[in-house]
């Protein structure tokens, strides 16, 4: 098939395919409808929590387990990037002297930003973590505010600084323990007789910082796990790219 | 259908179509920083503001950067 043909081809497909689409888009309802059956009962669940951010309650309360699954997802995104992205036995990890950027060789803009940026964008990123079942945002959200406030490190300086203040190890125990607290959790809830992950602690006033039951320490482990999975996915990223190059020919480490 | 979310999903449609045409994949770590901002005000016109707040960290953040460390590291080969 020549090429000409196979752009007809496509195009007529795809003509076809965006009429059915179209037809299909224009059956559902419209966004923000008043009436939806899911919708409807998951705020009165919600609510019957003391949640008052619905999203936040489906997805550490009413279908935590879910949730469960999900955060293992980035658990595991992590363990491969860190088994994948090891240093093999041709390769040797330079010191770095490339890339190192003294003092006055980065922008001094870029710096102060960096370091003005770093503690607010942390401190925005607890909040939202510390506020899921308030107002929007949660765990996942506030923990990857978290991890690009601790890669502004790498922007302000460079990546020996980022590996200096920011040990490996300090962030692998804190990604396992977080991971393994949200399992934990769920354990209170069947040593309460209810359930693996039912929401059994004391539900407080709606609006509360300390309401929801268990909705607020899900938050707090899912942010944590979240956080120092994504530094640790980078961290591997930018030392492959940066700092790991091949030995030569014949030589073995 | 407001005038408000068909502009966004109008500039939603431009961005992708921008991502693809984009020749040199470094440029396109950076148009896909911006098409991840405009994914976040669609779904911040559509009120969902988890779903945008998420989208606005992984999206113009994470994955911009890790598309331009995969490029370096492999050398700039295809």
């Amino acid at each position: 098939m020549t090429r000409r043909v196979r752009l007809g081809l496509f195009l007529l497909a795809g003509a076809g395919t965006a009429l059915v689409l179209l037809a299909a888009f224009a059956g559902l309802p419209d966004f923000g409808a008043r009436s939806h059956p899911y919708g409807a009962r998951a705020v009165a669940a919600g609510l019957k929590h003391n949640t008052s951010n619905i999203v936040a309650s489906v997805n550490f309360d009413l279908r935590a387990l879910d949730t469960l699954g999900e955060e293992f997802v980035l658990f595991t995104a992590a363990t491969g990037a860190v088994v994948l992205l090891r240093r093999l036995h041709d390769e040797e990890r330079g010191e770095g002297t490339r890339h190192r950027y003294e003092r006055d060789e980065v922008f001094e803009t870029l710096r102060l930003a960096s370091y003005l940026a770093m503690p607010v964008t942390v401190l925005v990123g607890a909040y939202v973590v510390a506020h899921g079942h308030l107002s929007p945002g949660g765990g996942f959200q506030g923990g990857v505010v978290m991890s690009s406030g601790v890669l502004m490190l790498y922007l302000g300086a460079d990546v020996s600084a980022l590996e200096r203040l920011s040990p490996r190890r300090v962030f692998d125990v804190g990604e396992a323990v977080a991971a393994g607290m949200f399992a934990v959790v769920g354990l209170v809830g069947l040593m309460a007789g209810a359930g693996f992950l039912a929401n059994s602690l004391p539900r407080g006033t709606m609006g509360d910082l300390l309401s929801a039951g268990t909705v607020p320490l899900l938050n707090v482990a899912v942010g944590v796990e979240v956080g120092c999975g994504i530094v640790i996915v980078l961290e591997m990223f930018l030392e492959q790219a940066l700092l790991i190059r091949s030995l030569p020919d014949g030589d073995h480490r | 259908m407001t005038a408000l979310l068909a502009a966004s999903l109008l500039l939603v449609a431009v961005g992708g179509t921008a991502v693809v045409l984009t020749p040199d994949p470094r440029n396109q770590a950076v148009v896909l920083s911006m098409y991840g901002l405009l994914l976040t005000v669609m779904f911040v016109v559509l009120q969902a503001p988890d779903v945008a707040m998420a989208q606005l960290a992984v999206g113009t953040v994470v994955l911009p950067l890790l598309v331009i460390l995969a490029i370096a590291r492999s050398g700039g080969r295809q």
